[in-house]
């Protein structure tokens, strides 16, 4: 689409020139490995090995059991929280009203901001897996063109939600707090935080039918087993069509 | 000649606001047309409509032969735009901004190019944030001109401007004019429209009250010149001969103090009369109705 790379160019450098934003976006997901590493980490896999223990992590080694998990976290960390936030801001402070009368297209202005969001998880998420199989004691996964596989899909669902939310929410404000709730939400309800063995059933309930719980999933298994979760599969590639579908009706320029 | 744009009986509503209740007006081409009025006349609402950026309830826009509501696209390339509370992000150097939007404008000249146009040369590294009032109006006028447009609407674009700054934009929107290009400019400020504008519509309430041009509009809505000095305390001559002076409609004395009212012709022979009774008031003042009195007559008082 014309315009389209200069646009998500000058996004990317206007991204780059926020210091803050950048060491917020990238510094996360490895701040979220470190606790989460110290908190739930090593063996824990026994449960301790006693007798009526239950099994967390599936049985899995924990650092194996996060890493892919805290892919999709830092992928939501910037999706979530500073993309909604950037979107809402650029509404109401009239960047977009100004796009509109030149004639920039919605997709030009939606696409640039899905670009740049999947450019920048994808640096985080590698900073993150680097940090993870260096020093965190991760083992490589069992599939790594099927995590990969898996990574483009998390990736866009995931950032499509994150779409959605900036186009729908009302105020730069609004798209703070309920970023950070929704990220904080999918922290400790979806597997990546506290193991879902030890969540009670309601709360694994809730975590089940988050949006994020199968996207988790579906990069957890091609690390973990090196299989392919075609249902999971299915529901994120339908996350990330509804969120963009909506998000281009509901896409407002002021 | 067809107008360049034409609107025909627009009105727009936001919920229980009447935003535009009905305004009709032509814009020729060459000309700086001004729409001019309060805060929260419409002003904004009926130039976004004529952009496409809105729709209108009712009434028709034409704008270069096409329609707003469903070519706005194709409109778009041909229409340039400096809208009221619009912005850049604060970040955004002023080359980034210049290439980046006459990148979704392939038929206009090269970026670079307009911004040697507009004096952004040296600016070419500065960001939006660290512009000054004027630098940026300058840059979104550039902005604005980056498809070669045939027509530029252009709003609000010296409030909170400085004195120098004002009159460099307005220098700005004469070099604009004199490119050939037709200029729509929305503004409460009169001394800006009598300065820039060919004709002008004053809006109120979302209605046109008056247009025409400048002088046309002083000439129809004021009681025309007057004129005043400081006399002799008894002289019923001079009054008598200042009445049949042609043109003079009205002569008052106040003591020593005359006050002679009459069309915009008048000055001259007044003056004449004066000098033939051997006087030359070192105080005599001519006041010409501006387009200010037009405005503090025709529209209503809603902010005082």
């Amino acid at each position: 689409m014309r315009g389209l790379g200069t646009m998500t160019r000058t996004e990317l450098m206007l991204f780059l020139r926020e210091p803050v934003t950048v060491i917020f976006t990238l510094a996360l997901p490895l701040m979220v490995l470190y606790v989460l590493n110290g908190v739930f980490g090593s063996d824990a896999a026994a449960g301790g090995g006693g007798d009526g223990d239950f099994i967390v992590y599936r049985g899995f080694d924990a650092a194996d059991w996060y890493t892919p998990a805290y892919v999709a976290l830092a992928a939501a960390g910037f999706a979530f929280i500073a993309l909604p936030a950037h979107m809402v801001e650029y509404r109401e402070s009239g960047v977009l009203r100004r796009f509109q009368a030149s004639g920039v297209p919605r997709g030009a202005a939606l696409g640039s901001q899905t670009v740049v969001a999947l450019v920048i998880s994808t640096v985080g998420a590698a900073l993150l897996l680097a940090a993870a199989l260096l020093f965190a004691g991760a083992s490589s996964p069992q599939d790594v063109g099927l995590f990969v596989a898996a990574y483009g899909v998390a990736a866009v669902a995931i950032t499509m939600m994150g779409v959605l939310l900036g186009t729908l929410l009302p105020t730069a404000r609004a798209a703070q707090a309920v970023g950070l709730l929704l990220w904080f939400v999918a922290l400790f309800l979806s597997g990546s935080g506290p193991p879902p063995e030890v969540l009670p059933e309601g709360l694994r309930t809730i975590g089940d039918w988050l949006p994020i719980t199968p996207i988790v999933r579906l990069l957890q298994e091609p690390w973990l087993t090196g299989d392919w979760l075609v249902r999971e599969s299915l529901v994120a590639v339908g996350i990330a069509a509804v969120s963009g579908a909506v998000a281009w009706v509901a896409y407002r320029w002021e | 000649m067809t107008p360049v744009i034409a609107v025909e009986h627009i009105a727009k509503r936001y919920g229980d606001l009447q935003a535009v209740a009905d305004v009709s007006f032509d814009v020729q081409e060459g000309e700086i047309f001004g729409l001019l009025g309060p805060n929260g006349a419409g002003k904004t609402t009926t130039v976004e409509c004529v952009q496409g950026l809105r729709h209108p309830d009712e009434g028709r826009v034409w704008v270069l032969g096409l329609d707003p509501r469903n070519q706005a696209g194709a409109l778009r390339t041909r229409i340039g735009s400096q809208l009221q509370e619009s912005s850049l992000p604060q970040r955004m150097r002023v080359a980034e901004a210049l290439a980046l939007f006459s990148a979704f404008q392939p038929d206009g000249p090269p970026w670079r190019t307009v911004m040697d146009q507009w004096g952004l040369t040296e600016k070419a590294r500065a960001s939006f944030g660290s512009l000054s009032g004027g630098q940026r109006q300058r840059l979104l006028v550039a902005l604005a001109l980056v498809n070669d447009p045939q027509v530029v609407f252009l709003d609000e674009m010296t409030t909170g401007l400085d004195p120098a700054a004002r009159r460099a934009t307005w220098a700005l929107v004469e070099q604009i004019r004199a490119r050939g290009t037709t200029v729509v400019l929305v503004t409460h400020f009169m001394d800006e429209a009598m300065r820039l504008c060919d004709r002008l519509a004053v809006v109120d309430h979302g209605t046109v009250v008056a247009s025409g041009t400048p002088t046309e509009l002083v000439d129809a809505h004021t009681d025309g010149v007057t004129v005043t000095f400081t006399g002799p305390e008894q002289n019923a001559e001079l009054a008598e001969a200042l009445r049949r002076v042609p043109g003079v409609a009205d002569v008052e004395r106040a003591g020593p103090q005359y006050s002679v009212r009459g069309g915009p012709t008048v000055v001259a022979p007044v003056c004449a009369a004066i000098v033939d009774h051997g006087l030359a008031p070192p105080d005599l003042d001519v006041r010409r109705p501006s387009l200010e009195d037009v405005y503090l007559r025709l529209v209503s008082g809603d902010e005082s």
